[in-house]
């Protein structure tokens, strides 16, 4: 019988598997678990930015109804800190400030949102009830909200032994050669320019249950992780001291995470350690408030930067001075965030032969900063396409040509870059062009004109981007500090019949990986796709792998799945040749079928598979049964996606209201897989880059006080805020890893924002604006246009 | 949350009783205000009355020259009520972009009035259409219900029970919403009728308030061009993270320039 079957491989389009289970309320999430006997904590948290603890009186919470426990930071004396994962390095040598974060604050709370307390109880309610029994008694210490109060003379210190309240101010690239580029440059622009804090916002909040089995002495925890094994190691290892075969870390279904669920939290360890002492489970689930005060925030950058120019509009010399907020204490990857996230782009897609960067990491009295999509590539690109656009006005240049000039051309790959990457393909160009068309940038003048007749400001902004994700050569990254490797780990398990388990260390959190993995099996084994099922987020079922963050999880963890598959077909073929007794060499296997060459002899998958569990014809002298194989992956080197994002936008003079008309996306993301989950990614992402372009913004008060603290505040993306986004892909294929792909998770948060506020730039350029600063409200589009109307009156 | 007893009386005389039993109770409606500080533990009443079951305070009717709503009335009846529609249009317009799709399905112009955000669509227009509010035991002119932010004539225990609406000749209604909550940053509500022009500003100041000029200025030339030119005084003006006083103010005239040209 000849069965059609749909083509399921790569580049298929095909539906996500894990979809129906999403839309018919099947997930489970954190929150849907719950275990015999289970108790709930409630975190007593710092009404203060910044005070000293005098006492803590947990008498009264102790004898509420229902109370189980109360603890406090002093209960706790044996446990760590919360450790942070990569150390860096200051100019001098040294390595950076590394203040203890303690599970419960001890002595100080150094922001608000700081858990001081923790109370078990039988109910969510009675936990609530006793945690305002409480007693606090607080000495407020004056706060420093911002970078610029954290580091004016005599500033109150976040943390009594770091002085000046500087984690590290750490440089990248010859300082020597860029300021001799400096001295003989005709043309030198400067900005500045600020990034904006951002609050991740994940549709599920943060929870976590803890489990202790006092038999066995074994704990479990489950959480809202975007890598559970790393969790269990940070943990583990540092804070509870609990070694990896006591400790399971289950992250089940997860409701997104934008980096902001990478970090390991305080109320993991409180749950987990609580849990044992209680001995029953504890669980805790994040009220969204409790969301915008502690979830790791995002950006939060303040930067000056000269970029030195030819006659001709040729990059000489870059040189960025940043500031990076840290918040109060260090999240687990925030300081590599400002930095080898970072500055190493800053020499983006052009050939910029100096670059020199430093990085000032401060502490405040606010949230931990750290990765939310992008981490520190959309900062290095907002400032490098904002700064491309004011050099061409200030050089009367046109923006694409300027562009065009610079871009490093595709015969230069692999390109050295001056800031230590080596980027291994891409074609600016090519991106650029098609971006044009598809945008008829060409044509705009006339929709220009159009608009003005109608009495709207209408402006078209491009940014050509690059970024480094497929996270990371673990050697490379050791080297520069983090604690950690960043392989990826895949076990591929043939079961008897033929069908396939994959195990993966990768964690999909709205991604699809569920399909897009399986769609790597399909096309490579030939198993139809309902025979795939992809197996994540549990330490005690999948083998040591990293986690989904820095779009690694096709390019690290599809690539260690390759290797799988290649070992598993390496054996198939022996098993095959065995069976047609013939020689290894001379059995070909296409998806599903092992054929002797040039014959039409042949045996398929499920025989293959079969023989292998059911070994009776089989060469167990030189081949051990099963068909079930793991394999570890090593990157050699970044992947690095990029493209071409246009924008164009609409402002309503008289309010100020910014709508975006049109958005092109053309992005280089190595091999498509399933280009339906490439463009949902890049959608998202542009929306999440629309959001901080125009609306989104994380405001503490000079007190320290969060004044965005809810959705009533702070203002997400909605569908209508969002225009059509069109995306398209122009491919040139990674070099370095088995499948050529690059990465897609976060290209569309890293392209526009640049695009969106250069096209907003553009709207008022008779208004004489050189920049704004993000999000371009209404109220702050307003402000210039109405700043700036006397002297168009006068004109 | 914090504890609470609930009750739900079948009538007014009853609703009043139990309210003035304890003076710690608080009547409920839709519950699109009271609910979710309820949740943030912002409020705790020791009782909870729900006026759902109250008839006499439901129903949407045409009474001669005036509209009549019942304090019941959730957004979407008055927004889909032909009634309202054939009367005042302006406020069937206004009652359909209330929140959300779930927040006008449950949250009542009743409960909109009593609370008196200063950021609410309502208020607008009962001070705008000059309107009577009718309580279990008074009747309340407009002018005399809005006391600034969330402060009503309302006494302790009082309830609203139907808001009177004179039909107008013309009304119209303009908002700019706050990009974030989506409630009102600026908002003008104007109407003429037989009783002279009338003009509310909602959104912009620590309560609803009525803009002389540009009533003056209305009365005059009913045209939008007429109120283009009345600046509003910034002085008083909210000003937070999405706008300053100043915004708010020059918002303000944009919203009733467009008000009139809504109102035709
Ligand atoms: C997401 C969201 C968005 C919203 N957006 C808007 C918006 O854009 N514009 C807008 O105007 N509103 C908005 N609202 C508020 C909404 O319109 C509420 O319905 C309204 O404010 C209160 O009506 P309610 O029936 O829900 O009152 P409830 O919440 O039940 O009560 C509100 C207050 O009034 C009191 N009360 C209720 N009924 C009476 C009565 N008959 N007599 C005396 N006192 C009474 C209660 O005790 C309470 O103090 C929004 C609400 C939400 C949740």
């Amino acid at each position: 019988m000849n069965v059609v079957t749909p083509f399921e491989g790569i580049g298929a389009s095909v539906r996500r598997k894990e979809d129906l289970r999403f839309l018919s309320g099947r997930g489970q999430y954190t929150d849907d678990i719950n275990r015999p006997g289970q108790t709930y904590a409630a975190i007593l948290r710092s009404p203060h930015a910044h005070a000293r603890i005098v006492s803590i009186d947990t008498a009264a919470a102790a004898a509420m109804p229902g109370v189980v426990a109360v603890f406090t930071g002093a209960d706790m004396p044996d446990l760590g800190g919360i450790p942070c994962g990569w150390q860096i390095h200051n100019k001098d040598g040294t390595p950076m400030a590394e203040p203890m974060h303690p599970v419960l604050a001890v002595g100080k709370a150094r922001f608000v949102g700081d858990a001081i307390a923790a109370v078990i109880a039988e109910t969510r309610s009675q936990a609530k009830d006793a945690a305002e029994a409480i007693e606090v008694e607080y000495e407020v210490l004056p706060a420093v909200a911002t970078m610029e109060a954290a580091l004016a003379p005599g500033a109150s210190r976040v943390h009594d032994d770091v002085a000046g309240n500087v984690c590290y101010d750490w440089h990248i690239g010859d300082k020597a050669v860029n300021e001799a580029a400096f001295a003989k440059a005709p043309k030198v622009v400067e900005f500045e320019l600020v990034n904006n804090r951002l609050v991740p916002n994940a549709m599920e909040p943060r929870a976590a249950i803890g489990d202790y089995d006092p038999t066995t002495e074994d704990y479990t925890l489950y959480t809202t992780s975007q890598n559970p094994h790393v969790i269990r190691l940070l943990m583990g290892a540092f804070v509870l001291h609990l070694p990896e075969h006591k400790l399971r870390v289950v992250a089940p279904d997860v409701g997104g995470g934008f980096g902001s669920k990478i970090f390991h939290y305080a109320e993991e360890a409180i749950v987990t350690w609580a849990a044992g002492r209680v001995k029953r489970p504890v669980k805790w689930t994040a009220e969204r408030t409790e969301s915008f005060m502690t979830d790791a925030h995002g950006r939060d950058h303040v930067t000056k930067a000269r970029l030195a120019m030819d006659a001709d509009g040729k990059f000489l010399a870059l040189h960025v001075q940043t500031l990076a907020n840290m918040g109060a204490y260090l999240s687990t990857f925030a300081t590599s965030v400002p930095t080898y996230l970072y500055a190493t782009l800053l020499a983006g897609v052009y050939t910029t032969p100096t670059v020199y960067a430093e990085v000032k990491a401060v502490f405040t009295n606010t949230v931990p900063v750290d990765a939310y999509r992008g981490a520190g590539r959309p900062e290095a690109t907002f400032l490098l396409e904002r700064l491309v656009d004011v050099a061409a006005a200030e050089t009367g240049m046109d923006r694409i040509e300027i562009r065009r000039r610079n871009f490093i051309p595709n015969d230069a790959f692999p390109y050295q870059t001056p800031v230590a990457l080596q980027y291994d393909s891409g074609d600016y160009t090519a991106t650029l062009d098609q971006a044009l068309k598809t945008a008829d940038w060409a044509g705009f003048e006339a929709r220009r004109a159009e608009a003005k007749a109608r009495g709207r400001l209408r402006g078209i902004g491009i940014s050509t981007y690059i970024e480094a994700c497929g996270i990371a050569p673990s050697a490379v990254v050791g080297s520069l500090g983090a604690r950690a490797g960043l392989y990826e780990v895949g076990t591929i398990r043939v079961h008897p019949t033929g069908s396939v388990t994959v195990l993966t260390g990768t964690h999909s959190h709205g991604q699809g990986h569920e399909t897009t993995l399986a769609q790597l099996v399909t096309d490579r084994l030939g198993v139809p796709l309902s025979q795939v099922d992809i197996v994540h987020g549990d330490t005690a079922k999948i083998p040591f792998g990293m986690g989904t963050y820095g779009s690694r999880s096709l390019a690290v963890g599809g690539s260690a799945m390759v290797k799988a598959m290649d070992k598993i077909v390496a054996k198939a073929r022996r098993i095959a040749a065995h069976l047609m007794e013939a020689s290894v060499e001379d059995v070909e296997f296409d998806r599903g079928t092992f054929r002797v060459a040039g014959t039409d002899k042949t045996k398929s998958w499920g025989e293959i598979a079969l023989t292998a569990y059911v070994p009776h014809n089989y060469p167990i002298e030189e081949l051990e049964p099963g068909l079930d194989e793991t394999a570890f992956y090593d990157p050699k080197n970044f992947t690095y996606p990029g493209g071409c994002h246009i924008c164009e936008v609409e402002i309503e003079p008289e309010t100020g209201i910014t709508t975006v008309v049109n958005f092109t996306a053309v992005d280089d993301v190595g091999r498509v897989i399933n280009p339906m989950i490439v463009e949902g990614q890049v959608q998202g992402g542009v929306a999440q880059g629309i959001g901080q372009a125009l609306l989104e913004s994380c405001v503490y008060d000079s007190e320290g006080q969060l004044v965005s603290a809810s959705f009533m505040d702070y203002q997400m993306p909605r569908a209508n805020d969002l225009p059509p986004v069109s995306v398209a892909t122009h491919t040139t294929l990674c070099t370095h890893n088995p499948l050529g792909v690059k990465g897609c998770g976060e290209v569309g948060a890293i392209g526009s924002p640049p695009a969106v506020i250069n096209a907003v730039v553009d709207a008022l350029k008779d208004y004489g604006v050189r920049h704004i600063e993000m999000p371009a409200t209404a109220a702050k589009v307003w402000g210039i246009i109405n700043a700036s109307r006397p002297a168009m009156a006068a004109e | 949350m914090y504890d609470f007893e609930y009750h739900k009386p079948g009538s007014l005389a009853d609703a009043v009783k139990l309210l003035s039993a304890d003076p710690d109770s608080k009547p409920i409606s839709g519950g699109q205000t009271l609910l979710p500080a309820l949740k943030h533990r912002l409020n705790k009443p020791t009782s909870v009355i729900d006026l759902s079951g109250i008839a006499e305070l439901k129903g949407v009717r045409r009474e001669g020259d005036k509209l009549v709503i019942g304090a019941l009335a959730k957004h979407v009846e008055v927004a889909t009520s032909p009634e309202v529609k054939a009367a005042i249009p302006a406020l069937a317009q206004m009652a359909s972009t209330i929140g959300d799709t779930q927040v006008r399905n449950r949250g009542t112009i009743g409960g909109s009035v009593a609370n008196n955000d200063p950021a609410a669509d309502y208020p607008s227009a009962v001070l705008g259409l000059n309107a009577t509010i009718v309580t279990d035991k008074r009747r309340i002119a407009a002018d005399d219900f809005f006391q600034g932010m969330f402060t009503t004539a309302l006494e302790p225990g009082e309830l609203l029970v139907a808001i009177e609406f004179p039909v107008p000749e013309k009304a119209g209604y303009a908002k700019m919403r706050n990009p974030a909550s989506r409630y009102v940053m600026a908002g003008a509500f104007v109407a003429k009728t037989g009783g002279g022009v009338r003009v509310a500003i909602n959104g912009a100041g620590p309560g609803v308030f009525r803009q002389a000029e540009m009533e003056k200025a209305l009365a005059a030339n009913w045209s939008p061009d007429a109120v283009a030119g009345v600046k509003q005084s910034a002085d008083g003006l909210n000003s937070d993270i999405h706008g300053s006083a100043e915004y708010r103010a020059h918002l303000v005239t944009v919203m009733a320039k467009r008000a009139v040209a809504a109102a035709g």
